[in-house]
């Protein structure tokens, strides 16, 4: 789906027999407990080897899927749709005669796996003359049968629906008694159970484990026909339904008294919170559009991060395999050799695909490659790309990075982002102390709208809440803010980043790349950080 | 395989419809196969297939709604489908926007099949990837590039003895050109349901002049421009309007079609007096299903006339609620124009920027429809009615709204490839006035 599409589905809603084609058959959710054995899988797996050498592949790996989504989508006092879907089949892919072929199937069968296989082969071999070069893939060591399950506590899939009905029935009505005038809120719920075997003798079954609760309170005012909204604080995240508990722990209060959230999401007051916000938005002065020091909350900054840090890192965007869908990278290759100065020696980035929590984590990816975390930004300096196994020569890296992805059985995997985040500062500060020090400036919160060029230059980023800084004080509310960066410009300007006490995670459910466009679900951690200088456009504008 | 017959599709959904004990019942069964190839670094980099089939079925008890799919049609699995849906729907809550299901509809087919493209092959797929390829090394271009083909089958049935069968297929190819110094980058697309009108020689040959003419881009300070926006490069901004022509919205507030006070904008002079737009769904060129997403038959239906606001998007909830008769949703965005050329447009324009594409353009403000994104592949500068220079892409902040009231003149509308957009939209070249560039942008 586009993220577009996706984008206009939570906005609009959609009938009930829709959704589940974007995602897979609907089950019933007595069904979502239940998985695919193991030996069936590997005989599966074998069958399709088997098929593909005998046809000519080279190389042939497999991935048998089930995929279970489930969502809860509410509006004010009403539940709009409860979906559970399942999406099972087999994925394999071949090299044979230096190029690649996939091929799918949604037929369980060693028959129409054998075929699938046999039909990877032939498209390989349609494709090889217009091949210059043969695939080359980083070697690896197969790893042979393990397992891996992301470390939840509470699996989402086994609580019952009307407990999560009365969840979100709880938090819109608290968001209509506090003076919402309409509330969406939604529950996804993601389970990926991943089998991947390839020739070079692995056999690995992960069962990986999401969610996702976004809210969006929206503040009218029909005298003056003005509205404003304000989305939920949340991040999406690797844990289980754990997440929703509202854990005190998991709570940070900031120097405006705003509350945002890290490994525990309190839904119920974050909704109410919204509901008095998006109301002082519509009040709210607008901006003076001038450079402003900025400094940026964690639920703002995953954003940017991914953006313009994540994105222009992927290898094979810098290399141009993206060129005509998500478009090329600024850090090129001759840039990643002559260390460039991408931000100043307060930025260090790292990519992570083992970080507990996360979004990307698993312990090998759809490649049976063995996760890790890795530099890409060292005081300042470009030190790394995120490259896959066919890509690693050209980086003159031995091994894959281990960040290919499929986002279902019947996608072909790729390079696709890791958790890519800021380090927190190494010496004591706190947001209170790192705002003191502020003499005219924006405080941001939340992530809002977001545009970058191909080439990953020129970026615009709205928010969710903005409050002014004068002298070191937060001041009042204020709206219609949006800045505008030049990457390196930017990352370069950056003062300060609090310490580790301040760390979370952002991110996002559904990061599209890739024809035909997959998503993929990554993480953002940062803490607290300081840009100095920054442009600050206003967006308010009039129709007459 | 996952074409059926109308009459295999009928005889399902009629024992489907049979089984159901429920107040109601509706269900839909789809199938398609669909083919790609990709090509990068004037090489081929993924080729794939997929081939799927589903039954969907919906039935009610009271306000109590359940849905169940499956891929398999024995009687054993028809029957399990329909029993899952009603054990789903009785566990439901009740739905207080429920709405029974449509009373039989007449659907008249629309032209959205054609065989040339159903009988595509992999051979076929590997050759537009080479031809692309070839093109370009023979210029020293680089060439990165995706098609993909489909057919599929769609039909619907309830009942209330309702039942449609339409097969469709279609054909998306684009691909970007870049210079070896990455210095020039230019682009094309093709949407179609029709191999037959897509010609990738001709095609290829547009992308690779607009990356020869777009190296060595000189900047030009941002701010108010004259602009001729080609049709992709307008669609965008179209396209990402209509996501918010709901007429719920408009009058729970909270769009820019609503009123101050209460109440929407229907009626209403929104836009210049030279935009109309409507929906079509037996568009030769654009063409989409007779039927929305509840079923109900789409018919041609004025969107926008002479600038003003002359239909909403109704869902068959809200048009109860409202009193107004429930039509189908739009399926096709289609602009009215003239016959001019974006060359034309060119040759009349004093000085001005030509946008060929716009990109990563996103919602800054619903209250205004105020978007940014950016331009890309082949952005010029205009001067005495010719192109006299590549210029650097521009990021813009602009409502199409406000653009679409600064309109000076409206080429021949053609269809485009649906980049922002879910619907197949068919738009012209814009001449318009003030058009805002708010910073310069050093990607190409």
């Amino acid at each position: 789906m586009h993220r577009r599409d996706f984008l206009a589905f939570g906005a609009a809603g959609v009938g009930g027999l829709v959704l589940p084609s974007m995602f897979g058959r609907v089950i019933a959710a007595e069904e979502l407990g239940n998985a695919i054995d193991v030996a069936v899988k590997k005989s599966l797996a074998d069958t399709a080897m088997n098929a593909a050498r005998g046809a000519g592949a080279s190389y042939c790996d497999v991935r048998v899927g089930r995929y279970l989504r489930q969502f809860v989508i509410t509006r004010e006092r009403n539940v709009e749709n409860i979906v559970n879907t399942e999406s099972s089949g087999v994925g394999i892919r071949v090299i044979a005669d230096g190029a690649w072929g996939f091929a799918a199937t949604n037929d369980m069968t060693a028959d129409a796996v054998a075929k699938a296989a046999q039909q990877a082969v032939a498209i390989a071999k349609a494709n090889a003359p217009a091949q210059s070069a043969p695939v080359q893939l980083a070697p690896t060591k197969g790893v042979g049968e393990v397992r891996w399950k992301t470390p939840i506590v509470k699996n989402s899939m086994d609580v019952p629906i009307k407990d999560k009905v009365a969840l979100l029935m709880d938090v819109n009505a608290a968001a209509m008694d506090a003076g919402a005038d309409f509330i969406r809120s939604i529950l996804f719920l993601v389970n990926e159970q991943k089998y991947f075997a390839s020739t070079d003798g692995s056999y690995i079954d992960q069962d990986v484990h999401r969610i996702w609760a976004p809210v969006e309170v929206t503040a009218v005012d029909k005298a003056s026909g003005k509205f404003r909204t304000r989305e939920g604080l949340s991040a999406p995240m690797g844990l289980g339904f754990e997440y929703l508990d509202g854990a005190a722990s998991g709570k940070t209060v900031l120097p405006n008294g705003v509350t945002v959230y890290g490994n525990s999401y309190d839904m119920k007051e974050d909704a109410v919170a919204a509901a008095k916000q998006a109301r002082a938005k519509i009040k709210a002065p607008s901006v003076k559009p001038d450079k402003y020091d900025l400094v940026l909350d964690p639920s703002h900054t995953w954003l940017t991060i991914h953006e313009s840090v994540g994105h222009p890192l992927e290898l094979d965007r810098v290399l141009g395999y993206e060129a005509n869908y998500a478009g090329t990278s600024f850090a090129t290759m001759d840039k990643l050799q002559s260390r460039f100065q991408y931000g100043s020696d307060k930025v260090n980035i790292v990519a992570d695909k083992v970080q507990p929590g996360s979004l990307g984590a698993v312990a090998y990816d759809d490649e049976g490659i063995k996760t890790k975390k890795w530099d890409l930004i060292r005081d300042g300096k470009l030190v790394g790309y995120q490259a896959i196994r066919d890509q690693a020569h050209i980086e003159g890296k031995a091994a894959s990075d281990g960040c290919a992805y499929a986002d279902s059985w019947s996608n072909v995997q790729f390079q696709r982002m890791a958790n890519v985040s800021l380090e927190p500062g190494k010496t004591r500060q706190s947001v209170a102390d790192m705002i003191s020090n502020v003499e005219d400036g924006i405080y941001i919160i939340g992530d809002g709208s977001f545009s970058i060029d191909q080439q990953r230059y020129n970026a615009q980023f709205g928010g969710q809440l903005f409050y002014e800084i004068k002298n070191g004080k937060i001041g009042q509310q204020i709206e219609d803010v949006a800045y505008q960066i030049r990457t390196p410009e930017f990352w370069n300007a950056c003062v300060g980043v609090c310490d580790a006490s301040d760390y979370r995670l952002g991110g996002s459910f559904f990061d599209g790349k890739g024809q035909p466009a997959q998503v993929s679900a990554v993480s953002h951690g940062s803490s607290t950080a300081r840009f100095n200088g920054i442009n600050v456009i206003n967006t308010a504008r009039s129709l007459g | 395989m996952s074409i059926l017959t109308e009459a295999q599709a009928k005889a399902i959904l009629t024992k489907v419809i049979a089984l159901s004990k429920a107040d109601e019942c509706t269900a839909q069964l789809t199938g398609k196969i669909q083919g790609n190839v990709r090509f990068a670094r004037n090489d081929v980099s993924t080729a794939g297939l997929t081939d799927d089939i589903e039954l969907a079925v919906q039935v009610a008890y009271g306000k109590k709604v359940g849905t169940a799919t499956i891929n398999q049609f024995d009687d054993v699995s028809l029957e399990r489908v329909v029993r899952r849906a009603e054990t789903l729907a009785t566990l439901a809550p009740d739905n207080p926007e429920f709405m029974p299901a449509v009373d039989r509809q007449t659907y008249k087919p629309s032209p959205t099949f054609a065989q040339a493209t159903a009988d595509i092959t992999p051979a076929y797929r590997a050759q537009v990837a080479k031809t692309s390829i070839d093109a370009c090394k023979a210029q020293n271009l680089i060439a990165a590039g995706y098609l993909e083909d489909g057919q599929s089958f769609s039909a619907t049935a309830n009942s209330k003895g309702n039942f449609g069968y339409q097969r469709s297929t279609m054909l998306d190819y684009t691909c970007t050109v870049r210079t070896q110094d990455g210095r020039g980058s230019g682009w094309v697309g093709t949407d179609t349901q029709d191999a037959t009108r897509f010609k990738v020689d001709s095609d290829i040959q547009i992308a690779m002049r607009k990356a020869s003419a777009s190296s060595e881009a000189k900047a030009l300070e941002p701010g108010k421009y004259t602009v001729i926006l080609e049709p992709m490069a307008a669609a965008g901004l179209i396209g990402f309007m209509f996501y918010y022509f709901g007429a719920r919205e408009a009058d729970e507030g909270r769009s820019f079609l609503s009123k101050k006070g209460g109440g929407n904008k229907l009626g209403e002079q929104v836009f210049g007096p030279q935009v109309n737009f409507y929906t079509d769904p037996w568009d030769p060129v654009a063409p989409c299903e007779p039927w929305d997403e509840d079923g109900l038959a789409r018919q041609r239906m004025d969107m926008v006339k002479a600038g003003k606001i002359t239909n909403l998007n109704y869902s068959r909830y809200w048009a109860q609620k409202q009193g107004k008769p429930a039509v189908g949703q739009m399926g096709n965005i289609l602009m009215t124009g003239g016959t001019k050329s974006t060359a034309d447009l060119v040759r009349s324009t004093e000085r001005g920027v030509l946008v060929t594409r716009t990109w990563y353009i996103r919602m800054v403000d619903p209250q205004t429809v105020l978007l940014t994104g950016l331009t890309r592949d082949g952005t010029f500068y205009i001067e005495n009615g010719q192109i006299k220079y590549p210029i650097k892409n521009f990021r813009f902040n602009e409502s199409p709204v406000i653009m679409l009231n600064n309109v000076e003149e409206l080429g021949k509308p053609v269809r485009v490839p649906p980049d922002e957009v879910s619907m197949n939209i068919v738009v012209p070249p814009m001449k318009l006035r003030d058009f805002t560039f708010t910073s310069l942008s050093d990607a190409v």
